[in-house]
């Protein structure tokens, strides 16, 4: 993969998912090394995304490497109407990679066309994130000790949710089952669920919480955004619907965990927290092994 | 010598001629086709009655031959043109174009976020469907359907 960029999770084989996974797992037991003394990795940040950041930042420090970049469009060169070529241009002349993040959808496709070093998509507006699906896909093998036949239960905002349908295509080269509870208006898109269907995968679709998630291997939680609804009469009615609370888990599996690519505003209650179910603060750790992972995979290191 | 036969714009010695194209598209296909960039002979004619299009436009290239991944760059726009190759004022060829498996450099994508519409991005298209068009943008992975389709 050296030289490769990452863009979107489709861009990487089966193989080369399960190798990430593999040197995580390696990274977790000894996440201390020089591989990236010497190197100099660029994170761009056109728009703030403080948890993102700070996880690239701390994987490329524990890795010995230094990093150049900024955390916010307003103090680059970008306030002063550079266009997104020539920052590139200039940026990957400074740097062995160039870790991105940007408002506008297709932005690191195009900024790792433009680019000779390899690009990380660390999120392009409401499209890819593949970073987050991979260290979700991490923290789901670790957690299950497989990838195959699970029971996934997405829970939220399916409509909009750029990490649940990233997650749901990736895990589609597994047999996975798919459980979607959401809001009438916020329901998974019927171009991800025809993709099911061509597979031959089953899902099924709630509009909440019943005794059925007692079947769940995995519940991934999302948050349910006020401003994502037309009627706001319409988010009073659902937004105490789709908490989860310590209570509903007494009949869950014991392998059963939660998983939430954070932040969270009110959508698990902190009396899951202390549960050994909830697994979202693990699941965030997670992050900074599969970005060391992935960053040394790019740079050919490993 | 044999008689030119009688069309409605007169008849070419050699080249293309691309019939049943809908009219409103008739500058659209020139634009594709670079066709207000090169020397040769060109006639076209706009708004002939035609049974099936409504009204119908016709161009006739002289001394011009086009490319099969050429001329399919005009799909988009003109589905059912179909193309005559004419040698001494005989139709030696008939042809029809195809939607291309990709687009590039043809369309907009429909997407206002994407980045194509934001600095100048030559658009790149995997068509995922050719009957009713369905474009899915290389840059943003949205799709564009025929009804949002527009030609730059």
């Amino acid at each position: 993969m050296k030289n490769k960029s990452l863009v979107s999770i489709d861009d990487l084989t089966t193989d080369e998912i399960m190798k990430i996974l593999d040197d995580a797992a390696e990274f977790e037991k000894n996440p201390v090394q020089d591989l990236l003394l010497g190197k100099v990795i660029a994170t761009l940040f056109f728009e703030p995304s403080t948890r993102t950041r700070l996880s690239f930042e701390s994987a490329i420090s524990r890795l010995g490497g230094k990093i150049v970049g900024f955390s916010d469009a307003g103090v680059s060169s970008v306030s002063k109407g550079e266009t997104l070529h020539d920052t590139i241009k200039m940026v990957s002349s400074y740097s062995d990679l160039i870790v991105m993040r940007h408002p506008v959808e297709g932005s690191a496709r195009y900024a790792s066309e433009i680019s000779p070093v390899p690009v990380i998509n660390a999120g392009d507006g409401a499209n890819q994130h593949p970073t987050q699906t991979l260290l979700d896909m991490y923290s789901i093998r670790k957690t299950q000790g497989t990838l195959d036949n699970l029971n996934i239960f997405m829970v939220g905002d399916l409509k909009y949710g750029r990490t649940v349908h990233s997650l749901m295509m990736a895990m589609s080269r597994w047999n996975t089952t798919f459980n979607f509870i959401s809001p009438e208006e916020l329901k998974m898109p019927e171009e991800f669920k025809l993709y099911l269907d061509n597979l031959g995968l089953k899902y099924y679709e709630h509009l909440d919480f019943t005794d059925i998630i007692s079947k769940a291997d995995i519940i991934y939680m999302t948050r349910v955004q006020k401003e994502r609804f037309s009627d706001p009469i319409e988010y009073e009615k659902v937004k105490n619907v789709y908490v989860l609370k310590n209570s509903m888990l007494a009949n869950t599996k014991a392998n059963m965990r939660i998983l939430h690519p954070l932040p969270r505003v009110n959508e698990i209650h902190t009396d899951v927290d202390s549960n050994p179910k909830a697994y979202y603060f693990e699941q965030a750790l997670n992050g900074v092994f599969t970005r060391q992972a992935i960053l040394c995979s790019l740079l050919g290191i490993k | 010598m044999k008689e030119p036969k009688q069309l409605s714009v007169s008849a070419i010695q050699n080249g293309t001629v691309i019939d049943h194209i809908p009219a409103k598209n008739l500058f659209k296909v020139i634009s594709i086709l670079g066709l207000d960039h090169i020397d040769n002979q060109i006639t076209f004619g706009t708004n002939l009655e035609s049974k099936k299009l409504g009204r119908k436009a016709i161009i006739k290239i002289s001394d011009k031959f086009f490319e099969d991944a050429d001329i399919n760059r005009i799909a988009l726009v003109a589905p059912d043109a179909k193309l005559n190759i004419i040698r001494d004022y005989e139709v030696v060829e008939k042809k029809v174009v195809e939607v291309p498996d990709s687009i590039v450099g043809i369309a907009r994508c429909m997407n206002p976020k994407c980045i194509t519409n934001f600095e100048q991005v030559t658009t790149r298209f995997r068509v995922v469907s050719k009957k009713n068009v369905a474009l899915k943008c290389h840059y943003c992975e949205k799709i564009t359907n025929q009804e949002n389709l527009h030609i730059i």
